[in-house]
């Protein structure tokens, strides 16, 4: 092989080389966009339009139930029949350290040298739905570069971590035997953000009564009824020897094809454009504020006197947006 | 913000990865974001697997005596792949003898049994190329 020179790291080649398939570029600008919130907006405006084109899978679930080792098994499915894949990889953050130790990688050591695979591990950096902020734009970087299928492995979740909902065309949803209190306690968490339930390690005890407790889950669930709900599949799978992985292929084609009918697909990402587009305005509204209030020499002031009770934080905050004017935000 | 980002990779055939895990554990508890691989990786699996994670170090722990051939064979292909501000650390049963050729080869720093966890993570801090902001 060649030496591959060392891509400079201005933005605007890096997204060139990235988007035509210089896995270098790729991997330097998605640490771009993780680590560097005043470069984003440059590169997202570069590769916006670009994005769009893959399918984006999520795959959550608690601790152990095998999502890792799932995602290698759909990863070789996607793969066998001829389509790029790239998946992203979350775990968490240590609260006291700031580091991490990310281990998905050791269930997909077979797709490392697979040049139609790219796996990017990435750490939650304190941020608690189960992702880090950076994973959205991370996956945007992968679908401008050219990837079909795009896979979102969240950290082992519990009852709240549903920023896949959000991300995501289908989520999947894994549970395994063994872990039966947990389900009650998900009951109303992550599995309602389901697509296609998952029953992994389906060859050990308990499968059947875990089946039976999502099917009973599924019926009471409100949204079960009416002709224009989907109900989420239960598929048996045992992902270790890839058992029920054809099917799990299957389930999640059928939920494409559902929300590729009507509406249903332009209703979700308007749905989720609409959410990105409050929360990026209130964060850069909510600087462009406070930095104007620190100019006028009045933000410490303010909270000297929310700290202190004579102001109350609602008075406070509306002060702080006083300060806004036009042209002040983005800066 | 950047994290220092660290591959902990275990080539060849030798199955002990306790040590592997422990100096993973000990650079996350230094602040780093540490991509553990797993047992037997080929050179060819670590050199992707750096490109793809973007790592600033890869940390190599070998028990099995195949570090000649290993070492040398995962660095030219780091090298092969444009990795060339990715430095190299190696741990594990390594011959005094053979330290000075791994240097040769690209080793920023080897291991050899008794090491201590400090002075890993001081020289994994020391061998970081890029900046970090």
């Amino acid at each position: 092989m060649s030496v591959v020179p060392l891509p400079d790291l201005h933005t605007e080649s890096l997204v060139a080389a990235a988007c035509a398939g210089d896995r270098r570029a790729l991997s330097r600008l998605i640490s771009l966009v993780e680590n560097d919130p005043a470069v984003r907006p440059a590169v997202l405006a570069k590769i916006y339009p670009l994005t769009g084109r893959a399918r984006l899978l999520g795959v959550t679930g608690p601790p152990g139930v095998g999502k890792s080792t799932l995602v290698n098994r759909l990863v070789g499915s996607f793969r066998a029949g001829g389509q790029q894949v790239a998946v992203v990889a979350v775990d968490p953050t240590s609260p006291f350290s700031g580091g991490a130790i990310l281990g998905d990688r050791v269930r997909m050591q077979e797709r490392a040298v697979d040049p139609g695979v790219f796996i990017r591990s990435l750490a939650t950096r304190g941020h608690l739905g189960g992702l880090s902020l950076a994973t959205r734009d991370v996956v945007r970087v992968m679908d401008a570069a050219g990837f079909e299928i795009i896979i979102v492995e969240t950290v082992g979740t519990g009852q709240s971590e549903v920023d896949i909902m959000d991300l995501a065309h289908t989520v999947i949803v894994v549970s395994a035997p063994g872990a039966g209190d947990d389900i009650q306690a998900q009951k109303a968490g992550i599995l309602e953000i389901a697509d296609v339930l998952v029953v992994n390690k389906a060859d050990r005890d308990g499968a059947d009564q875990l089946v039976a407790q999502l099917q009973m889950m599924l019926d009471l669930a409100p949204s079960s009824s009416g002709a224009d709900t989907w109900r989420p599949p239960i598929v048996r799978v045992v992902a270790s020897e890839g058992t029920g992985v054809d099917a799990l292929m299957a389930a999640g084609a059928d939920h494409a094809a559902w929300l590729a009918k009507g509406d249903r697909m332009a209703e979700r990402l308007n749905r989720r454009a609409g959410r990105e587009l409050f929360e990026l305005v209130a964060h850069m509204a909510a600087n462009a504020a406070r930095i104007a209030a620190e100019a006028d020499g009045q933000w410490m002031q303010l909270v000297a006197d929310v700290a202190a009770r004579r102001l109350d934080p609602y008075a406070a905050a509306r002060t702080v947006l006083s300060f806004l004017s036009a042209g002040a935000v983005g800066r | 913000m950047r994290k220092v980002r660290v591959l902990v990779a275990k080539p060849g055939l030798d199955g002990h990865d306790r040590g592997a895990k422990v100096v993973a554990r000990a650079l996350r508890d230094a602040g780093m974001e540490v991509i553990y691989t797993g047992l037997h990786q080929t050179p060819e699996q670590i050199a992707n697997a750096a490109l793809q994670e973007d790592v600033d170090i890869v940390a190599m722990s070998i028990l099995s005596g195949a570090h000649n051939t290993l070492v040398p064979k995962t660095i030219n292909l780091m090298h092969s792949l444009g990795l060339d501000d990715v430095s190299v650390l190696v741990g594990g049963i390594i011959p005094e003898d053979d330290v000075p050729g791994l240097t040769r080869a690209g080793v920023a720093k080897v291991f050899g049994p008794g090491s201590t966890l400090e002075s890993i993570v001081a020289a994994a801090k020391a061998s970081v190329r890029r900046t970090v902001a």
